[in-house]
């Protein structure tokens, strides 16, 4: 029996050669016939147009089958393996834009590989490449894979003609038929009311140009705008920049990439294998490791600034590790009269049950001197110190500089900027004739070495000082004056009783701890730098405390 | 300080001149006082309440002005222009008591001596109030109130429109269901014990509840009564509503009670000088004379003492640091409201004002020389002598302690001196926890009970707040705790001591005792038993998980300290999960 005959048999039966699936058979069968000798086998031309449809796919198959061979596609490495393999046999610049064609595969899997190879310095060159890609539309494709409809609508017709209602109703038909009339490849006949579609020339002798066109195209054939003009008009193919590389060798190019080393040992250096190693290179915009450290309080640095600043002026450090004072020392000492309004405004935490006499015979019996408090102020020390500088009343005197920067008490309604407790800097001189202007001279010097320039003074009163001063400052980023500290003369009626000479004045300024830190390291809530809700973390990321640079 | 708050047209009308903002601001500043802010009833209220509250309310400016604790005579609109029209060259009125034949008379009762034993008064004659200098005049008795009298516990004043009662007063104590009378505003006729319930614990009457506590439980109340027995005032509650003043009142009669008697003169002599602005008889002042039934003593009032104050020109030259004359200081003087006569090159007669109750001493009348030459614009000096500073050497170790445990890799934390009662005892499992505990009397808050005994309970608070850090968590205080002792004159004393704490997934006993090791190595201590260096042996502590406590031996067999593995119970008191160890010693042995 003729081979034709029995396949015609077969495929009676059977879409395929192979039976119910597509195989490599039917493509061999197919190459083996041509469309004219087909005509005759209603079943094979029927198979032969089916496969027809398949065959772009069986090229590209054949294809991928090579690469596939080669390659993993999803593997970088054996991407770019290929891309050196391929550098070394020729001198020419590999485009990337055609490796990706020519393998198939999506461009900037092959833009990656070359973006790998880039990392390796001297092994491959590169130059920017852009090229205008002619890209099918989704019906462009579809004409390409099937024919255009004017053919489907040909072959649709076949031999014996078809009803031009039933036709109508397939999807290819709309443009199909006004094509495939225009072509002169099909003609109606009218058969009593119906109108039948007929074919006008023999089928092998249409030629689907545009399905042609199109199926050169997708395999990357370049064609003339003129030639494209029509298919650009149906909106089957559209323009696009694709942008690769031109790779070329390198000045050190090598088929071999050694994998480069993440870093440099001891054993490289021992066998100096580090001279022909390459190494990772480095992302010099991430961080480093952060070292294992510990970390000061950012208040107790800015504490330790502020106490060496007072050094560096040439003040002493005064005892003030005593929380719990005596009324008398905290208020009386102070010239602050118990029924004084200024007592008052201290809301001050009294101590329970501990009342002791004074250890000095002042003659102040009153119980109120008794009672013990949490200090309101360090000022309670200074005036002990102070008391202890005039040799506890036997007119004793000594110049003196001295400091204190530690916690005081006030029993008042917490808030962002309130707490119960916080710390008072202060400063005291001690000298013969000492006046106003020494105090504001020494206290400037003071606030320059903390960044603090501008400064100016508001008379004000302070129940054991006068002249009493509030010190002022500019400050640049609320553009106002703002209040930074307190100063002023103490006064006689203090001095005296504690046997100082008359022309011996005591001055002294005070500021808190808290806002110049809280300025210092942005803080906003004294409860995020104070006490148990600190965040350790702002801790550790608080830089080393600089307060002449700051502000 | 206390604020006083006044419409920026009023300023306009009682100044000299017409200040803008910026003007007046810098003047503020010069004397002595703060323009704290601007703003109106409306701005207020919209503040507190919302725009819808306020919208009825006058957007007219006011300022709120800051003054000095010390001076009454600043209080109110009439003295603050009347200082600083002086200030900037205006003239200083002089205050006079005017005389009649015939004096008014308040007659203190010997029942009065134990509850409130003082009472001085004045009469302002033909005085005119506007609704302005009306308001002044209550804002300024408030003021006062709230300052120099100490919440009216010192001194209180009444005042009372002299046509509708009649001298001679009497200033008495009776029993409160003997005192009935329709208080200031009301109709209704209340006994004494009534009222002050009622203002005790009605809504309405908040602002005069404070004020009950200072009567209430005394057998007598003290009353002012006129010759016809209508009762004046309830001092230091509220006036009668039968005397009081409106903006008609023609003579205004004022008394002020007191405990303290120098307060009430103050008191008195402010209210007269300020007001007596507006009587036909400018700055003027008709006494009262206070007859005492007891010793029948007899005393005039207001004084309006005008005192001589010899000053030193070198003295004030030197505290404030310039060289003027004799005369330029009393041309500045003259700024300040004081009259100066130069007796000499050297002195000054200074006249001090009867409203200038702050001056007490020449290092006040320095200041005004200081004031009025400007601080701003004195030549700034250094002290002469030379010091050499001395670091205090507890904190001089602590400081290199704290510098190098931070370089072992612990981090720093700073917790509060206060507590709570659980924190040193129920939640450290120490029942005797708050034996040696300083408590304070008047806590505000739970979070400031007593003052810290030891520095775990911050620490272990500062874990909590950080359980979201990586672990492990090391961290450090070296601050001051305080507890009972005897040997002090406060009976209470501070001790410095460092502590660390270790949180992690294991407790780590190891790692807090290499920390105090490391400590010792530093503190340069040796691991020795014989007295010289220090060790560690077994000893169960509250707070310690058994068996795994030790307590730290120094030198000499001090006691330093304990160190272990916390009790789980107090890990989770603390709101922690993981094994924590801990250590704390003092170390003040080591200075």
């Amino acid at each position: 029996m003729d081979a034709l005959e029995k396949l015609n048999q077969h495929l009676e039966d059977y879409p395929y050669v192979g039976g119910f699936t597509l195989s490599d058979a039917d493509f061999q069968t197919w190459k083996g016939l041509s469309a004219v000798e087909v005509v005759p086998y209603d079943h094979v031309t029927r198979w032969y147009r089916n496969i027809a449809t398949y065959q772009e796919e069986f090229c590209t198959a054949k294809t991928q089958t090579t690469t596939m061979q080669l390659i993993d596609k999803d593997s970088v490495e054996e991407l770019s393996s290929l891309i050196l393999q391929s550098l070394s046999k020729t001198n020419e610049e590999l485009n990337s834009i055609l490796l990706a064609a020519e393998l198939n595969i999506d461009h900037q899997k092959v833009t990656g590989a070359i973006r790998s190879l880039l990392a390796h310095e001297g092994l491959i060159s590169t130059k920017d490449v852009s090229e205008k890609r002619i890209q099918l539309s989704e019906e462009g494709l579809d004409m390409a894979n099937h024919g255009s409809h004017e053919y489907k609508l040909f072959m649709t017709v076949g031999v014996n003609g078809v009803s031009q209602k039933e036709v109508q109703a397939l999807p290819f038909a709309k443009v199909g038929i006004p094509k495939a009339m225009a072509a002169k490849w099909i003609g109606t006949v009218k058969e009593g009311n119906d109108v039948k579609l007929v074919q006008k020339i023999a089928p092998e002798s249409v030629l689907d140009k545009v399905g042609e066109l199109l199926k050169q195209i997708k395999l990357g054939s370049k064609f003339d705008d003129k030639e494209m003009a029509d298919l650009k008009k149906r909106k089957l193919v559209s323009e696009v920049v694709i942008k690769g590389f031109l790779v070329g060798k390198g000045s050190k190019f090598s088929t071999e990439i050694s994998k480069p080393e993440l870093d440099l040992t001891a054993e490289m250096i021992q066998n100096k294998t580090w001279t022909d190693k390459t190494f990772k290179k480095y992302n010099f915009d991430a961080l480093g490791v952060e070292p294992p450290s510990g970390h000061l309080h950012p208040l107790m640095k800015v504490r330790s600034e502020i106490r060496q600043i007072f050094f560096q002026m040439g003040f002493s450090e005064m005892p003030t590790n005593r929380y719990v004072e005596s009324s008398f020392w905290n208020f009386d000492a102070l010239f602050q009269p118990q029924q004084h309004p200024a007592r008052d405004a201290h809301d001050t935490f009294f101590i329970e049950g501990l009342l002791r006499s004074q250890k000095y015979k002042y003659n102040w019996k009153e119980e109120e001197a008794q009672k013990n408090v949490l200090r309101t102020h360090t000022t309670a020390v200074s005036a002990k110190q102070l008391f202890l500088l005039a040799g506890e009343g036997k007119n004793a005197y000594r110049p003196a500089k001295m400091f204190s920067i530690d916690r005081v008490f006030r029993n008042e309604t917490l808030d962002a900027t309130h707490l119960a407790e916080f710390h008072q800097v202060e400063g005291v001189i001690v000298e013969r004739n000492l006046s106003l202007a020494h105090l504001i001279g020494i206290f400037t010097e003071f606030f320059k070495k903390l960044g603090i320039e501008n400064l100016k003074f508001k008379p004000t009163y302070n129940p054991y000082t006068e002249p009493s001063m509030e010190i002022f400052a500019y400050h640049e980023g609320l553009r106002r004056w703002v209040e930074i500290g307190n100063s002023g003369m103490f006064r006689p009626e203090m001095l005296l009783p504690m046997g100082f000479p008359p022309n011996v004045n005591v001055a002294g300024y005070g500021l808190s701890l808290e806002r110049p830190t809280m300025i210092r390291y942005g803080i906003n809530n004294i409860r995020d730098l104070f006490g148990p809700k600190v965040d350790l973390e702002m801790i550790q990321k608080a830089p080393i405390c600089r307060l002449d640079k700051t502000s | 300080m206390p604020t006083i708050g006044v419409k920026k047209s009023v300023i306009d009308r009682h100044f000299s001149k017409v200040y803008n903002q910026e003007e007046f601001e810098t003047l503020c500043f010069e004397f002595g006082l703060e323009l704290d802010e601007v703003t109106s009833e409306k701005a207020a209220v919209e503040k507190e309440r919302g725009s819808a509250a306020a919208a009825n309310l006058s957007s007219e400016e006011i300022y709120k002005i800051e003054i000095p604790a010390n001076r009454y005579d600043l209080l109110c609109i009439e003295g603050l222009s009347r200082a600083m029209n002086v200030f900037t060259g205006g003239k200083q009125p002089r205050y006079a008591v005017e005389r009649k034949p015939e004096l008014e008379r308040i007659v203190v009762r010997k029942e009065v001596e134990g509850v409130r034993p003082f009472v001085v008064g004045a009469i302002l004659r033909d005085i005119s109030f506007n609704e302005d200098s009306y308001a002044s005049f209550i804002d300024l008795q408030d003021k006062l109130h709230q300052n120099i009298c100490r919440k009216r516990t010192l001194a209180s004043m009444g005042t009372h429109d002299y046509d509708t009662i009649k001298g001679p007063f009497f200033y008495n104590a009776e029993k409160p269901k003997d005192i009935q009378f329709a208080p200031l505003n009301q109709t209704r006729q209340y006994l004494a014990d009534e009222l002050l319930t009622a203002y005790e614990t009605k809504p309405e009457y908040a602002h005069l509840k404070p004020y009950v506590p200072i009567i209430k439980d005394k057998e007598l109340y003290p009353v002012i009564r006129d010759s016809n027995g209508v009762l004046c005032s309830l001092p230091p509650i509220i006036n009668s509503d039968h005397s009081k003043i409106s903006l008609n009142t023609k003579n205004v009669f004022i008394e002020v009670t007191a405990t303290d008697l120098q307060k009430a003169t103050i008191v008195l002599d402010t209210i007269v000088i300020m007001f007596s602005q507006y009587c036909k008889n400018e700055f003027t002042v008709e006494p009262v004379e206070i007859f005492y039934e007891a010793d029948g003593r007899t005393e005039e009032y207001p004084k309006l003492a005008y005192r001589k104050e010899k000053v030193e020109v070198e003295s004030i030259n030197n505290k404030i640091g310039f060289l003027l004359e004799a005369a330029e200081m009393a041309q500045l003087l003259t700024r300040m409201g004081l009259v100066a006569e130069v007796l000499d090159e050297k002195h000054l007669e200074v006249e001090v004002p009867p409203n200038r109750h702050d001056i007490l001493h020449e290092c006040d009348i320095a200041e005004d020389v200081g004031i009025a030459y400007g601080f701003n614009k004195l030549e700034l000096k250094l002290p002469e002598s030379n010091t050499v500073a001395q670091p205090f050497p507890l904190n001089a170790v602590s400081e290199l302690l704290r510098a190098e445990v931070a370089m072992t890799g612990w981090t720093e934390a700073l917790n509060f001196a206060l507590c709570s009662r659980d924190d040193v005892s129920t939640k450290l499992l120490d029942s005797n926890g708050l034996d040696n505990a300083v408590k304070i009397a008047n806590p505000k808050t739970l979070e400031f009970q007593i003052a810290r005994t030891t520095l775990l309970p911050g620490l272990l608070k500062t874990l909590a707040s950080n359980r979201d850090m990586p672990l492990p968590l090391k961290i450090f205080e070296c601050q001051d705790i305080i507890k009972k002792d005897d040997q002090s004159d406060t009976g209470a004393k501070n001790e410095r001591r460092l502590a660390a704490v270790y949180y992690n997934k294991a407790a780590g006993f190891e790692i807090i005792h290499g920390f105090l090791d490391r400590v010792m190595r530093l503190l340069d201590v040796k691991p020795k038993k014989d007295g010289t260096g220090y060790y560690i042996e077994a000893e169960d502590a509250p707070s310690f998980f058994p068996g795994r406590c030790a307590a730290i031996y120094g030198p000499k067999g001090v006691k330093l300290g304990h160190l272990g593995v916390l009790h789980p119970k107090v890990i989770l008191a603390f709101g922690l999960t993981l094994p924590t160890s801990a250590v704390e010693l003092n170390i003040e042995p080591f200075i």
